[in-house]
């Protein structure tokens, strides 16, 4: 490889352009990953907005026309799409902060020296890998069922009887199931923050008398943090999408209690057929999502810069 | 009060003072119910898993029962029905989960490259990129999904569904598999470089067999995800291609009543993954997390 010198002209064009050149080898290795999730990812978004500003009915292809922002008005006006929305902020903030709570005591407890932690470990995370739809059927039928409930028969020395969880709490149902689904993801992320800390610094905070709540407080708190953000905004961005387990037990009911956003508008695209409003629903979806993922990118790339993860050669 | 004596009476005063014999056995005391406690909270949370797979080995009149029958004679007749119910579900989903998984490995391993051991000039805004499409929800895109798919005649097809599982599990997939390069040591390509081996042969023999173990752990991550939707799957798929959720759906009210056949049906579904799961265990938390945490 030829060594070019600085300053002369047409040698630092030359070198300008062989840099050029060596940044589009580089980048050919990027594009079919590129190419392929714009075209699978990107197009379709820009269709739903498209859609959105259309009156479309599958049961009605004739009578397609261009509406503007009509569909707007008519979700903002409508009293369920609000319902939905506050449903949607309740059960996604409950079932990710209970999840983030009990999850960062399982990981204190498996943090210590536990007999059998690594069978504890496994056992943790299956809840998280059981397909959701499957926890779903369990949880509705063998757990939660009025007559043979397994919950009933235990809650029954409390004075409990045949108690109709899905039907008369499908709220807490709901976030129960999720938050159990969930609390595995956080373990995994706050044990790998656990295991990440210092242990010399630790052990010289012991020896200068520090006492293990002053300990937990002041060291491992703060490191904590930004893999807590990180469960929160992830786990966040996972649970907001939340269809399966609403799907399966509840169908977003009684009445509307457990419709999310994502329910609502799968009944409003697949059972009322119109597209054009469910569009609309969409993309407030999306705008909601854009918000949460923008804190997301944020705790992400603050991890990042911190490993120093730079690129090389 | 004040005057310092040289034997305390043992155990009289606070825990700091305790002689260090009865301090040790306090800790231990403590350890050995926290070390309980953790048993106890981690069984609850496994308990649901584990009557699941349970009830699938009860006859039928041993399922919903009050009290419940913890103690049965097991048949596996349930699960020889559901496995037969089941085949053709377990079918589709193995082959667009398989066909998704190495699309994504094939597409993901070069862009990994790309913006990492040989970084494009923007390889920070493509990164990124990647990771933002992952956090815009399904539910944004499903009408368009759905409409493009009908138009193409691709719905309740097979490779409806490789395409849009392969395009969820890329950006996990570039991240996850960007974070094992970067720990390929500098010092092996350079050599290798000087050494006049060749891109391909650098690739080949040096950076492959390093990663290896990472690309097993990114394929698992993205076989459990794509084994596990749902979404898509239930509103593209009908029958022709409808994977493993799908045949879960029936029994969402008609069958309630047959827990055994239910929760038979249910455990083969979460099988394949929970086998997964389990075996990439230690890099589970790097899937989830798509590189961020180690």
């Amino acid at each position: 490889m030829a060594v070019i010198a600085e300053g002369a002209g047409p040698a630092a064009a030359l070198a300008r352009a062989r840099s050029r050149q060596r940044n589009r080898i580089r980048r050919l290795p990027l594009l079919p990953a590129l190419l392929f999730t714009i075209v699978v990812t990107q197009i379709p978004f820009v269709l739903t907005i498209y859609y959105s500003l259309q009156s479309y009915n599958f049961n009605y292809p004739l009578l397609r026309h261009f509406a503007g922002l009509h569909n707007y008005t008519l979700i903002f006006s409508d009293a369920i799409f609000r319902t939905a929305l506050v449903n949607t902020v309740v059960l996604t903030l409950v079932p990710v902060l209970a999840s983030l709570l009990l999850g960062l005591g399982i990981a204190l407890l498996l943090d210590r020296k536990v007999f059998g932690r690594g069978l504890l470990r496994t056992l943790i995370v299956s809840p998280f890998l059981v397909m959701p739809a499957a926890a779903a059927l369990v949880w509705k039928f063998t757990l939660l069922d009025a007559e043979f409930g397994l919950l009933n028969w235990v809650l029954r020395p409390f004075g409990v009887h045949h108690t109709d969880w899905v039907n008369n709490h499908s709220k807490e149902t709901i976030i129960t199931v999720l938050t159990w689904q969930w609390t595995p993801f956080m373990v995994l992320i706050l044990l790998a923050g656990l295991q990440s800390q210092p242990g010399d610094v630790l052990e010289a905070a012991r020896v200068d008398g520090a006492g293990p709540w002053q300990i937990f407080r002041r060291m491992t708190l703060p490191h904590l943090r930004q893999y807590m953000e990180l469960g929160i905004v992830l786990g966040a961005i996972y649970v907001v999408q939340a269809f399966d387990a609403i799907f399966m037990i509840t169908s977003g009911g009684p009445g509307q209690q457990t419709t999310n956003v994502p329910y609502y508008l799968f009944e409003a695209a697949f059972r009322a057929f119109d597209i054009g409003r469910a569009s609309a629903m969409g993309v407030v979806v999306v705008a909601a999502t854009i918000i949460i993922a923008t804190f997301a990118l944020r705790t992400i790339s603050g991890l990042f810069s911190e490993q120093g993860m730079e690129g090389r050669l | 009060m004040s005057a310092p004596t040289l034997t305390r009476p043992r155990g009289a005063t606070g825990a700091g003072r305790l002689p260090v014999r009865m301090r040790l056995q306090r800790r231990t005391l403590t350890g050995g119910l926290l070390g309980l406690l953790a048993w106890l909270v981690v069984l609850l949370f496994f308990f649901p898993v584990l009557w699941m797979a349970l009830t699938g080995f009860k006859q039928e009149p041993d399922a919903a029962t009050t009290p419940p029958r913890f103690v049965f004679h097991p048949t596996m007749a349930q699960y020889q029905s559901a496995l037969s119910k089941a085949g053709p579900f377990l079918t589709h989903s193995a082959i667009i989960t398989i066909a998704s998984t190495a699309l994504v490995l094939a597409l993901a391993l070069p862009a990994a490259y790309a913006l990492s051991i040989a970084p494009v000039r923007k390889w920070r805004d493509a990164l990124f990129f990647f990771i933002s499409t992952k956090m815009l929800p399904v539910a944004g895109a499903i009408i368009p999904l759905y409409v493009i798919a009908r138009s193409l005649h691709l719905l309740d097809t097979l490779p409806v569904l490789i395409i849009l599982y392969t395009s969820l599990n890329l950006p996990i997939a570039v991240w996850m598999l960007r974070s094992f390069l970067l720990e390929v040591p500098v010092a092996i390509l350079e050599a290798a470089h000087v050494d006049g081996a060749s891109f391909f042969r650098q690739l080949r023999s040096v950076v492959l067999p390093l990663i290896t173990p990472g690309m097993a752990a990114t394929a698992l991550i993205c076989f459990i995800f794509a084994w596990n939707e749902f979404f898509l799957a239930v509103n593209l798929t009908t029958t022709n291609a409808a994977t493993v959720p799908v045949y879960l759906v029936g029994f969402q009210s008609g069958e309630g009543q047959f827990w055994a056949h239910l929760c038979a049906g249910a455990t083969l579904a979460c099988l394949p993954v929970l086998i997964a799961g389990w075996a990439a265990q230690d890099k589970l938390v790097r899937g989830l997390t798509m590189g961020a945490v180690k």
